[in-house]
């Protein structure tokens, strides 16, 4: 019984081959089967604006884009990313580190505090803005969103220095705008 | 007349806010040094129990390079009573225990290695509640205890008193007894605890990157716990995710990854799992106060009786000496002829508690402000008339000694009244049998102006020019994300006449800044600034000297604008970056800096806890409107009016965002936060069972800032940031009780609660 145990545990570490695209750079990095994407982020390739804030999906710190949609890194398995498009908060920034209007948002609205949170907060709001500008680009919905369907799409990433009423008003000015 | 200022009172972002939008900022968690080995502690199973350990296996695994029990290292006991050892040696008091340590090659070795420690325990009964503990044949609970009280378990007792107690008792119209019951609530950082040590057996030196919010008192602790010379010890803080009190204190893991980098020669990174920062960080006391108050026919409060029974835990953090402030709720929270205060803290087998925001006035103003609204429905009063009446005033001198040369009490109270009047008009619910509503208020008092608790509680500064025009602000505070860095950049903006993005701020290192008690007290925008306005006053007299000397001026009055220093006589000007040049390079040389050391005008308590102990008093007032689901027992918070004494708005911006968070902080305290234990263990270690608000639960916060201009502050500014968390709990619970028309005696008002107190009801009917 203890032989089998040892020869499982053997086969866990041998790593796999995994292609990325991060931040529009493409890798290829030999990982273990069971790793995190969170951690691969941070402590292959060095990512660390994504943060590790809970590992159980709860606090949302560690919100990346995978082609386009959030997910909580902590839980999403590396090589579930392959060949995928994967977007951190360092992607965010534009050549020269000009903010993104979501990251400009968030400093000028005052919504930054101690900012452990910020970075996955940073991505859900690129994650709502990109849908409510493809919604409105199809024509699906012109209803524009209120305060509470934005508080809504912030409930998977929680704070607890701001209060949350400077991210949300972060974000209603930015869907403002881009009416 | 107002004094028009450049930059003081506009709405000016986060200095730093740029580095942590962008995930540049470093915290803790993303520093790596090469050579770096990750360190894993070995907590106990058993609350109280005897163990014998067994580390051979985890000697043996490849990749652990170190593995440290009690046995093999010499070192004190550290916290407040110096009861608490840092590497428990063959018994243990808490849930919490370190009992071994491991550094390795990897994070995965070294939890491996402490899974592969064998322990041997021998389970003793613990106890787990204080009147139990206080009994006469109770164990004695901590071996380190000073035993110098009635009984070898109270860690800490508090007596206080003022006026004359009897005699207002019989001048009472009303008397009311209540026992509150305040649970344990936890500091929840988004940023779990961290520590980075790197010991150089080179030079005997050890640099500690780490999270304390008080890197001086920690340095001192430090060098204490591993018998150093704290010289020797150099504090580095990278950015802090989030601090609200919980890391006040040195404790165990941190002296414990110094120690296994002094045993190894080589950098080692410890960070809690959120399963260890819920189990192992300090948290909110959890206390059982027994009221007794009165009040005389015209509405007047005539006397407070105050016993407090508090859980220490199994070892003394700072949570033993909340009744500090505690006291100070109930001695002078509105005018108040007598009080008597008595206040124990009792070891337990239970985790022990440390400071947390507000730091036990959030409990007292719970009983306190619970009490007027039984007293005034006793007497026949209403809920806001009675605030008015006993409502302190400016000049007051209170009957513990606080000084209020300042108060915008009555003005607080009078704004969250008219508003939340004005405002309450909005839609009833469309089923009134189910939803009821209510309306509560509350008020707090804190310290605006430091508080003199440690022999100083001043703050330095050291302030240069460099011959480029650029302000370097060498500060002893530091930032934990609420804005200090850019409330000091605003003020030497607004005195140096330098635009904002000119002015650095340096405030991360206890080898180069000067001497400060820490971030605590919310005084550091008062201290802070006070001490840097002192700089500044030093450093324009060197400067204004140079610059009339430059402009062939016999007066040095000298305007700072605009990177120029203007004659106040001839308006004639000269570069501000020209003058610290002629400075350096004349002969002789003189450089442009300049140090002050603030110490605020407060003093210590005497010993019967008398004594003006903060530079200035806060206040505060809120009305919150609830609805209550009485099918559901959900609450909802529908609106909070906040109005309060901040002295003067630096930054709006930042103030707005500091009233927000601490609201926020106290709503989750009165409605969902609670760590739960059993047997001293505890019950809901994760953020799927302990309950953060989401953005979701966020109701509308009214915020109207309340100027009284002190004239100690900076610009006439208070402390404002454990304000707004202290009196949130206090107006909840009183609407909640005022929508079901009920008692509401402890925290926090779970939907479960509300329907056992309905069923009451209902019970009581038929």
């Amino acid at each position: 019984m203890k032989k089998t145990v040892k020869r499982v545990k053997v086969k866990q570490e041998e790593s796999v081959s995994l292609s990325l695209t991060v931040n529009g750079n493409r890798h290829v990095l030999k990982v273990r089967p069971a790793a995190l994407l969170l951690d691969v982020l941070r402590d292959v390739l060095k990512l660390k604006g994504t943060k590790p804030g809970c590992h159980e999906g709860e606090c949302g710190a560690c919100t990346v884009l995978v082609n386009d949609i959030p997910v909580n890194s902590c839980l999403y398995l590396a090589v579930r990313a392959e060949g995928k498009k994967i977007t951190t908060v360092e992607g965010l920034t534009g050549p020269g580190g000009a903010l993104s209007a979501v990251q400009n948002a968030l400093v000028e609205e005052g919504a930054v505090q101690c900012g452990f949170c910020t970075p996955g907060m940073a991505i859900s709001m690129q994650a709502l803005l990109n849908t409510h500008k493809s919604r409105k680009k199809s024509g699906r919905g012109t209803k524009s969103l209120s305060r509470d369907d934005i508080k809504k799409h912030f409930e998977g990433n929680l704070c607890r220095c701001t209060g949350y009423v400077k991210i949300i008003d972060a974000a209603e000015k930015l869907l403002a705008q881009s009416e | 007349m107002k004094k028009e200022y450049t930059i003081i009172g506009k709405p000016v972002p986060k200095q730093d806010a740029k580095i942590r939008v962008t995930g540049r900022a470093v915290y803790g968690h993303d520093i790596e040094i090469p050579g770096m080995l990750h360190g894993a502690i070995l907590r106990t199973a058993h609350p109280r129990a005897e163990f014998e350990l067994d580390t051979s296996a985890a000697r043996k695994l490849p990749g652990v390079v170190c593995v440290i029990t009690g046995d093999d290292v010499d070192t004190n006991n550290i916290s407040y009573k110096r009861d608490h050892p840092i590497l428990k040696k063959g018994v243990t008091g808490c849930i919490r225990d370190e009992i071994a340590a491991v550094a390795a090659e990897s994070k995965e070795i070294a939890e491996e290695a402490i899974r592969l420690i064998k322990v041997k325990y021998k389970i003793k009964k613990g106890v787990f509640c204080p009147e139990e503990a206080l009994r006469e044949n109770a164990p004695r609970i901590n071996p380190y205890s000073s035993g110098k009280f009635s009984h070898p378990n109270i860690a800490e007792v508090f007596h206080y008193e003022h006026g004359d107690v009897e005699e207002q008792r019989k001048r009472s119209k009303v008397i009311l007894s209540r026992r509150f019951t305040l649970p344990r609530m936890t500091h929840a950082c988004m940023a779990t605890s961290n520590i980075t040590a790197s010991f150089s057996p080179v030079d005997g030196k050890l640099l500690l990157y780490s999270s304390t919010q008080v890197p001086f008192l920690y340095q001192r602790d430090m060098a204490h716990a591993l018998k150093m010379n704290p010289s020797d010890i150099r504090i580095i803080q990278p950015v802090i995710g989030g601090g609200f009190g919980s890391k006040l204190d040195m404790y165990p893991f941190e002296p414990i990854c110094a120690l296994l980098s002094i045993k190894t020669g080589r950098p080692v990174q410890l960070l809690y799992s959120r399963e260890e920062e819920f189990i192992a960080s300090p948290t909110r006391q959890p206390m059982i106060i027994d009221l007794t108050a009165g009040i005389d026919e015209k509405g007047r409060f005539t006397f407070r009786e105050v016993n407090i029974l508090k859980d220490n835990g199994a070892y003394t953090s700072w949570g033993a000496t909340t009744p500090f402030v505690i006291m100070q709720a109930f001695s002078s929270l509105y005018k108040v002829p007598a009080c008597r205060f008595d206040a124990k803290a009792v070891y337990t087998n239970n985790v022990f508690a440390g400071s947390f925001r507000g730091y036990g006035n959030p409990q007292a103003t719970f009983a306190l402000e619970r009490m007027i609204d039984l007293l005034a429905d006793e007497i026949g009063i209403s809920k806001t008339e009675i605030r008015r009446i006993n409502a302190n005033e400016k000049g007051e001198v209170t009957g513990q000694g606080l000084h209020y040369e300042t108060c915008g009490h009555r003005e607080c109270l009078d704004t969250v009244i008219t508003a939340s009047e004005n405002k309450r008009t909005i839609s009833p619910s469309e089923n009134k049998q189910r939803f009821l509503k209510g309306i509560g208020y509350a008020s707090m008092l804190h310290v605006g102006g430091g508080a003199k608790i440690y022999r100083s509680d001043g703050c330095g500064t050291t302030l240069k020019i460099d011959p480029y025009g650029f302000c370097t602000v060498i500060t002893g505070s530091n930032e934990i994300g609420q804005g200090s860095e850019t409330v000091l950049a605003m003020i030497a903006c607004e005195e140096m006449g330098i635009d904002l993005s000119r002015i650095k701020v340096i405030n991360t290192d206890t080898d180069v800044k000067p001497w400060d008690v820490g971030v605590h007290a919310s005084r550091t925008s008062f201290v802070a600034g006070n001490s840097l306005l002192g700089a500044i006053r030093l450093l324009k007299e060197k400067l204004s000297k140079k610059a009339a000397q430059l402009l062939g001026e016999s007066d040095a009055t000298m305007n700072y604008t605009k990177g120029q220093i203007v004659s106040a006589v001839s308006g004639a000007s000269i570069a501000l970056d020209k003058v610290v040049r002629e400075m350096h390079f004349s002969e002789p040389g003189e450089l442009a800096i300049a140090s002050y050391f603030y110490e605020p005008s407060s003093r210590f308590q005497d010993k019967a806890f008398k004594g003006n102990v903060s530079g200035t008093y806060a206040f505060a007032s809120q009305a919150i409107e609830v609805e209550v689901d009485t099918y559901t027992g959900n609450i909802r918070v529908k609106d909070i009016w906040v109005a309060q004494d901040v002295g003067k708005v630096l930054n709006p911006l930042l103030l707005d965002g500091q009233i927000q968070g601490g609201v926020v902080q106290g709503i989750g305290y009165a409605l969902s936060e609670e760590l739960l234990m059993k047997d001293g263990k505890i019950l809901n270690p994760n953020f799927h069972n302990y309950k953060l608000l989401t953005a979701s639960d966020i109701p509308e916060i009214h915020f109207y800032p309340v100027e009284t201009l002190d004239k100690q502050g900076p610009y006439g500014a208070k402390g404002v940031g454990e304000a707004p968390l202290i009196p949130t709990a206090a107006a909840i619970a009183n609407a909640v009780a005022d929508a079901l028309q009920a008692e509401i005696l402890d925290l926090p008002i779970t939907p479960e609660k509300v329907l056992r107190i309905i069923a009451g009801k209902k019970a009581e009917k038929n």
